[in-house]
Formats: structure tokens, sequence, C-alpha cells
């Protein structure tokens, strides 16, 4: 039987955490190959890096920490944030990682998921929506939530599969960094639409919200990053109490 | 001894390198070619393979000599091979992946899209599930019935002689998820990517 995943996510800016898990015997808190080995050990099911690097000069640092991290994690590692073209996607590709998810690209020019996902092959490929309510619809949202494209979420996720999506990353915008659970109604009518996996994400705040995420909002995985650093949680605990819930994990 | 990984530019194969040079240490050289020659005298092939079956048997086919030179290596010379997702899928007769295209008829069979019951079963098959092993494989040495392989496909191989079937996995239905016919081996699953019982499957391949 297919086991729902859980997915912990690091920011890594200037190729830098800068949240990640404090923990007291950490050698380097800021080294994200060292946090990455500490998930993937822990049984996370997959390792995700959101490069949110804001100057250009920088962008490069992202590639050596990916090298460093595919060398020694061996669960599937997606990379995200700045990616724009398909040259961005090979490059991060050849430097270890196993998927890539793009945000603003995609809105911004559909060749770029059409492109990719047919040379690289849709497994590799994640469309990462930021959605944020609007009335009685929810909004695609880009340049980190900045601008709004004004389009339908919904319309645009089944347009993300036909495009060559293997997956889709959805962030509630509404939720994110609120700590009061995910978006369900979002997470369920996306995933009920789209015949690719959903990866839920934004708004975790304790352990149930991550059953919610699958039993309700129908997601196949659940992407958290704050209550997997500080210590709060490990994914250990997380798995083992979705598996207390019912819910099929690998343990 | 050293083994060799087929570059055949079908894909990312950085995930394939790295775990095999795990595994290696310094004991055994991991290759990553696409040079004939060095195939031929390599004791162990590794062939890869992402994207559709499609893309990866004309990409094979791009490199010119290689498919005979694979051919001989695991038909007449029966030397161990192993074939990773795609690289497992194109051992067939043929398969069905954008259009119908020949495959390398190794292991008799068809590559065909996985029944996902109307929608019942998201596509493609993403993530970790356990792997059911019916027969004793070289490559499961060590390894526990049940145990969690990482897979992500569409499409599954479906060989004509059950007996070459090693593994399979529940998803829409039991689908084979690894063969073993004499000296060739193939995982649907990417061991690279499954954790430490991935590497062990890859340390069993090595230590053949």
């Amino acid at each position: 039987m297919l086991k729902n995943r859980i997915i912990p996510c690091l920011d890594v800016k200037n190729g830098r955490v800068v949240k990640g898990i404090n923990f007291v015997d950490l050698k380097d808190a800021g080294d994200p190959v060292e946090q990455a080995k500490i998930y993937s050990d822990g049984g996370a099911d997959e390792i995700c890096f959101l490069d949110i690097t804001a100057s250009n000069e920088n962008r490069d640092t992202i590639y050596d920490v990916v090298e460093q991290t595919s060398k020694k994690c061996f669960v599937p590692l997606t990379v995200g944030g700045g990616v724009r073209s398909v040259e961005d996607i090979n490059k991060l590709l050849n430097c270890g990682a196993d998927k890539v998810s793009i945000n603003t690209a995609a809105v911004e020019n559909s060749k770029v998921v059409i492109d990719s996902s047919k040379k690289f092959g849709s497994q590799c490929i994640v469309v990462a929506i930021d959605a944020k309510k609007n009335g009685d619809k929810w909004e695609v949202f880009t340049h980190g939530g900045r601008n709004n494209s004004g389009i339908d979420v919904l319309e645009y996720a089944e347009q993300m599969e036909k495009n060559g999506a293997g997956e889709l990353l959805v962030t509630s915008m509404d939720r994110d960094g609120t700590q009061v659970g995910y978006d369900i109604d979002l997470m369920s009518k996306i995933s009920s639409k789209v015949n690719i996996p959903v990866i839920a994400s934004g708004g975790v705040g304790n352990l149930d919200h991550l059953v919610d995420g699958i039993k309700l909002g129908k997601a196949s995985a659940v992407l958290a990053a704050s209550i997997f650093h500080y210590g709060k949680h490990s994914v250990k605990e997380a798995k083992d109490y979705l598996d207390s819930k019912g819910i099929p994990v690998r343990i | 001894m050293n083994v060799t990984i087929v570059d055949y530019k079908s894909g990312n194969i950085s995930s394939v390198i790295n775990s095999f040079k795990e595994v290696a240490k310094n004991k055994v050289t991991i290759e990553v070619t696409s040079d004939l020659n060095k195939i031929k005298s390599s004791d162990k092939v590794v062939l890869p393979g992402q994207g559709s079956f499609k893309s990866c048997m004309d990409a094979l086919d791009q490199i010119k000599g290689l498919k005979d030179t694979l051919n001989e290596f695991a038909i007449n010379h029966k030397k161990p091979l192993l074939g990773i997702c795609v690289g497992l899928q194109m051992f067939a007769d043929v398969g069905y992946e954008e259009t119908e295209t020949k495959g390398l008829g190794w292991v008799s069979g068809k590559v065909s899209k996985i029944d996902n019951q109307n929608g019942k079963y998201k596509l493609p098959h993403i993530g970790w599930n356990q792997i059911n092993i019916v027969k004793d494989s070289k490559i499961f040495k060590n390894i526990e019935n049940n145990s969690h392989m990482y897979f992500v496909h569409s499409y599954e191989f479906v060989p004509n002689d059950k007996k070459v079937i090693s593994a399979t996995t529940d998803y829409s239905s039991n689908i084979v998820c690894s063969v073993e016919k004499e000296n060739i081996f193939g995982t649907q699953f990417h061991p690279e990517k499954s954790d430490r019982i991935g590497l062990k499957i890859i340390d069993n391949f090595i230590n053949l």
C-alpha cells in the first residue's frame, strides 16, 4: 500500500538555513546539509529546500548545498525558489536534486513546465501554487506572495496537470505561518480536481493538522517547516502519531 | 572490479551515481560513461532511465553502437546488468508510453499504463510503497519482505513469463516492481532514493 509522505522543508538563504532545527548538539545550526541529514536519518520521506536567497550574486550557493546534500541523503530531494528556466532546472537536477518546484515561472511562462516535463520527465517537475482566498474562490499569487495573478487556483491546477506537472505543492497563504492548520477546503478541492498527487503546505501547528491534511484535505503528502524546527516535534513522532490515527506511513 | 553506470543522456542520473559511489567507497570503481569500450570491459552495468519509455529508447539509439554493446554485454556474455525504473522497463519487447516503441526485448513482455481505475488511484505512483518479494533474488539478500521502497512511475512492466518476477507492489493491482532473469536484474523502484534499505540492494548488486 502506498504510504502518505511527510516532508520537512528547510528555508535556505545564501546557502544557510534560516529557520531550522535548533538542537543543542548540532555542530552548525545553519548548515543545510547537516539538517537535511538529521531529517532523513529521522525517517523523513523526502526533503525539501526552499531557496529564499534574494540577491542574484548569491544564487549559485544553492547548487553547492544541493550537491553536498545529495551525497549524504538517500531520500528524494526537492528544491524550489527562484527557478526561472529549463536551464535552472537542468542545473539543479545535475547537482543532485530529484525534483524541482516551479512557482512564478510556471505562471508567467507555461512553456517552462511543458518543456521541462518533456525533457526531464513529469516525475521531477513539481508546480508550487501559492493560493489566497478571495471571496468564494482562491487566486494564484506569484513572486513569493507579493503579486496577485488573478488566476483561479482550481483552473490553474488542472492546467498544470495538463502541462506535465508530476505533483502540485499547494500553499495556503492565508494559513502560512499561522499554525492554525492547513486550508482543508482548498486542499480537498484541488485534490479532487486533479489526478496527480497534491502536497499540502502552510499552517501546520500541531500533529493533528497533519492528520487533517491527509484525511480531510486528501493530500498525498504533507509538508511542514516550523513544527519540525526547534525540536517541537521530530519526524518520527509525527509518523507514529499518524500511524496511531490509522494513516499509512513508512515506519 | 568496476561497475559502469551508462550515461546516455536519459535525464537525471546524479542520484544513481551518488548512491553507487557511497556504497562502493574506494573498493569498487564506479564509471559513468557511454564509451562502448569501457562498457564492454566493465564487470557490471547499471542502466538507469528517466522520462518516457520512448525518450529513453530514443536516447539509447542516439549513441551509435550502444544497443549492440549492451546486448553483447547482457545477452551474449551474460554479465550482470541492473536496470532502474525506465531502465527496467526497456527490457520489454514493446512500450506504449507516448507511442508504441520497440524495447530491448531481453525480458519478453510489454510496458503499459497503470490502470488508475477511473481516477481512484493518482498517477504517477509517487512515494514509498512496500515490496512483496515473490522469489529469491540475489539483490534481495538480507532485505526483509514488505520493505519500503521509493517509486515514481505511471507505467508498469508486464512480463509474459511470470517466473522472472521477483517482487510486486500493491497499487491499483499487483504491479511488477522487480525482475530477475539469469544475469539481468531490474527494479521499478529507485534503490538510490530508498534510504539505507535501497543502498543495501545496490550493495547486493555490486557484490554479486
